[in-house]
């Protein structure tokens, strides 16, 4: 260690000098600080949604913790003598019971509990946002594809965290979700019933659960999102972080500000803003008001049962389908040696389908769309969504996908609050799941190269300034302002690939393989707004002369 | 009297004046408004009320529910559905009914609580069916708020929503939300099942159980809201909604701040 031979001949002189030096010399601490303290990340504010979703997550553990002072996740049933008078007498379970002493007996414990909910909905709301941040902007290719995986992975454990905390105070709202979760378990043909007695402890509801979920909910989810964030923040540490296009920016560089110190200062403060806002929210907004729902009760189903959000697409999908299509029944009876088991399809396919493809295609995509661009190159600097028209499509067509299902989630209430048919709702979902994503492509994708061709022609002809000027031969003119050259490179630097044709090898064979590639670079990269040129700038500079302002015109027009 | 009049110039003096009157106030327009619902509910009808019921249901209900109220094509007869489901449907403003539809909109209430009593009345007089409710059974300080919860919930949460807020039912029909309901109404909405609502009658819920409810929606109704504005009530799909537009709108906003160049 050639520092420490410098930090030896070192000697403090105040006492803070002193106590520090001696703190470093035993624990080498500064080393650390001079490597990551110099480390430079871009300025940019969609690239905080990662940062709201850590901070969120932290807000999390802390009033968890506190909740788990109080909380007690039994089954046991017990007669409620707390504050809340509605429910006095009730029977109910310890879990609801301990939920409602923390509402109403515990100081602070509402409030506590309600920071708890609103950053569980926030913190899964951040990590989706951040994750379309990543992918619109490409910033999963080369060399970060493990870090999409990882981000994967804990957008389903985030998933999974929330949904095993909605379960556990154990009201009609949560017990009807996990009465949800218990019947497309047992739709799953021959294990089924297996897998739901084994979570369960017995038939549902039994007395396990609340137990259960709570050992996930407090322990092992937590653990392996700390674990992965943990992993997440090292691989950004060493990728370095990715940047938007523009003059200066380069792939082999990053352009912002040191760690040290003043964005430290603005991330610490920006946890402390997070905090803020949902304190400010939890005192003035209720969550999950488990008094009104009352104790699980097999029986009762309230209207206006949901998921939070984060699983309404699921529910939502549950909804859209159709239990027979027309008298074509999706229930089939299937003999076994052992027996008849069913398979219900009308549950399994909107519980498991629409998951399957959006998981899968979101895990895969970095290696779809490498095997289509056939491009190992390394990318640290960010395409604008507009320059990958058909990546940009793609993945509206798969929000659309998931916010039909969403939406489809609060069917009755848009048919309360619009004063529509509920079953007309249905219905236009139904259309809308599989008609929204192909229109949401197609739209997207026109929009994005649209805005190509905005791009191109301002950087061949400048901006229009509305300013019309009439030549001393009687010809009316609009003047252009020739855009700076700052603005030029942003609009000029960017990747646009061009179709790749499958190419026969020496026997004139083309395999099926290169047949599909060809197919899919056509999909991709046919419609395609080249890039200016330099050629074709210098031209437009030079035939358009008239067009755009003369010297004169554009001093008075920057001058202004 | 001395004390108080050398406090006259406190500067609270004001505040407890203006207390002291709004209290005076309210306890007298309390007492008022109270002594005039009891007033309002009478169930014996005279003849003549059942007179000029009969004139008033020919002009203005007849055209539907036909002369004598037996029916037509487009509404039902009326013969046995008691005066509790006229003084309904009347004086909610249900009836006469705005436009045909899924169900009845409340609207503002047409005729006067005289004429809805006389409306009952002639009702009343053509078939038995349940009367409207007397106050002994709908005071809710005799209800028994906790069973009264159980009761909802069982019952009624699966339309009308756990916390009373409405929801949704098939083909444009819905349940509607229960708050500023009076009991009155709430108890004749049990027994004569309007619109698309079952009967509850007394031997599905018992007069003193009804009289829980009641107590249970009016506890719910005047307690507020224990953790702040409560969004409606809707449950998880506001909340996410609210997360959504405001949290992270205002979270969006912060960080164009925090992200912005000082320059």
């Amino acid at each position: 260690m050639s520092s420490s031979t410098a930090t030896q001949d070192f000697v403090p002189k105040t006492r803070v000098g002193k106590v520090t030096d001696y703190v470093d010399s035993r624990v080498g601490g500064s080393s650390l600080v001079k490597e990551f303290g110099r480390k430079i990340f871009p300025d940019h504010w969609t690239f905080m949604f990662g940062e709201v979703a850590l901070y969120t997550f932290v807000i999390l553990l802390i009033s968890g913790t506190f909740l788990t002072f109080f909380y007690d996740p039994s089954m046991a049933e017990t007669e409620y003598d707390g504050s809340y008078l509605p429910l006095r007498g009730v029977e109910m379970s310890v879990a609801y019971a301990s939920t409602l002493d923390i509402s109403f007996d515990v100081r602070g414990g509402l409030f506590m509990r309600q920071v708890h909910h609103w950053a569980a909905l926030l913190f899964v709301a951040a990590v989706a946002v951040h994750m379309l941040r990543v992918f619109f902007t490409g910033a999963f290719r080369k060399p970060r594809e493990f870090n999409w995986i990882i981000g994967c992975v804990l957008l389903i454990l985030s998933l999974a965290a929330g949904f095993t905390g909605y379960s556990l105070p154990d009201d009609l709202l949560s017990g009807n979700g996990l009465r949800i979760i218990d019947g497309v378990m047992k739709a799953i043909p021959v294990i089924g019933t297996y897998l739901s007695f084994f979570l369960f402890g017995g038939e549902f509801p039994g007395t396990a659960i609340v137990g259960r979920l709570y050992v996930l909910h407090i322990l092992l989810v937590p653990a392996v999102i700390l674990l992965m964030i943990g992993l997440h923040l090292f691989l950004v540490v060493l990728h370095k972080h990715s940047q938007y296009p523009g003059p200066g920016r380069t792939n082999t560089n990053v352009v912002g500000y040191p760690v040290g110190p003043v964005y430290a200062a603005k991330a610490g403060g920006f946890f402390f803003i997070v905090f803020g806002v949902l304190a400010a929210i939890a005192a003035a907004f209720t969550i999950n008001p488990i008094w009104n729902y009352g104790p699980y009760d097999p029986s009762p189903v309230s209207a206006g049962t949901q998921p939070d959000w984060y699983i309404g697409w699921v529910d939502g999908a549950l909804r859209l389908m159709p239990g027979t299509l027309g008298n074509f029944d999706l229930e089939f009876m299937i003999p076994f040696p052992w027996g008849t088991n069913a398979l219900s399809l009308n549950v399994l396919i909107p519980a498991l389908v629409p998951a399957i493809i959006l998981f899968t295609l979101m895990f895969a995509w970095p290696w779809i769309e490498g095997w289509v661009t056939k491009d190992t190159r390394e990318h640290h600097l960010l395409d604008r969504p507009r320059n990958a028209p058909t990546r940009t499509a793609i993945g509206v067509a798969g929000v659309v996908f998931y916010c039909v299902m969403w939406a489809a989630a609060s069917s009755d209430l848009i048919a309360t609050h619009f004063m529509v048919s509920l079953n007309d709702v249905t219905y236009w979902l139904r259309a809308l799941v599989i008609i929204g994503p192909i229109l949401g492509f197609m739209v997207s994708r026109r929009i994005s190269l649209a805005l190509q061709r905005k791009d191109r022609e301002i950087a061949l002809h400048g901006r229009e300034t509305g300013r019309i000027v009439r030549l001393p031969h009687g010809e009316f003119i609009e003047v252009h302002e020739p855009v700076d050259d700052y603005k030029l490179y942003t609009l000029t630097s960017f990747d646009s690939p061009r179709v790749s044709q499958p190419t026969p090898d020496e026997n004139g064979k083309v395999s099926r393989l290169d047949k599909v590639h060809g197919r899919l670079s056509r999909f991709f990269f046919e419609d395609r707004v080249a890039p200016v040129r330099p050629s074709e700038l210098a031209a437009s500079h030079d035939d358009h002369h008239d067009e755009v302002a003369g010297t004169k015109d554009r001093e008075s027009i920057a001058s202004r | 009297m001395k004390a108080l009049s050398q406090r006259r110039r406190h500067p609270l003096a004001a505040v407890a004046l203006l207390l002291m009157a709004l209290l005076t106030t309210g306890g007298i327009y309390a007492a008022a408004s109270t002594a005039n619902e009891a007033q309002a509910q009478t169930t014996s009808f005279t003849a003549n009320d059942v007179e000029e019921g009969s004139k008033l249901f020919t002009a203005n209900c007849a055209s539907c529910h036909g002369m004598g109220a037996t029916g037509s094509d487009a509404a039902p007869s009326l013969v046995g559905v008691g005066a509790a489901s006229v003084d309904f449907q009347v004086g909610t403003g249900r009836m006469p009914m705005q436009m045909d539809g899924p169900q009845a909109q409340v609207k503002p209430v047409q005729f006067t609580e005289e004429q809805t009593r006389q409306l009952a009345a002639y009702v009343a007089s053509l078939g038995a069916g349940p009367a409207i409710p007397s106050d002994d059974v709908l005071d809710a300080s005799e209800g028994d708020t906790a069973a009264g919860g159980e009761l909802f919930r069982v019952n009624c949460a699966m339309c009308h929503n756990a916390a009373a807020a409405g929801g949704a039912l098939t083909r444009g029909k819905y349940a509607p939300a229960l708050d500023g309901t009076s009991a009155k109404h709430i108890y004749e909405a049990m027994v004569t099942g309007p619109q698309n609502m079952p009967v509850f009658n007394d031997a599905n819920i018992t007069p003193e159980d009804k009289q829980d409810i009641i107590a249970f929606l009016d506890t719910i109704g005047e307690q507020g809201s224990p953790g702040g504005a409560d969004l409606g009530s809707l449950g998880p799909v506001s909340e996410g909604l609210f997360i959504w537009v405001a949290g992270l709108g205002v979270i969006i906003a912060f960080t164009v701040w925090l992200t912005s160049r000082s320059s």
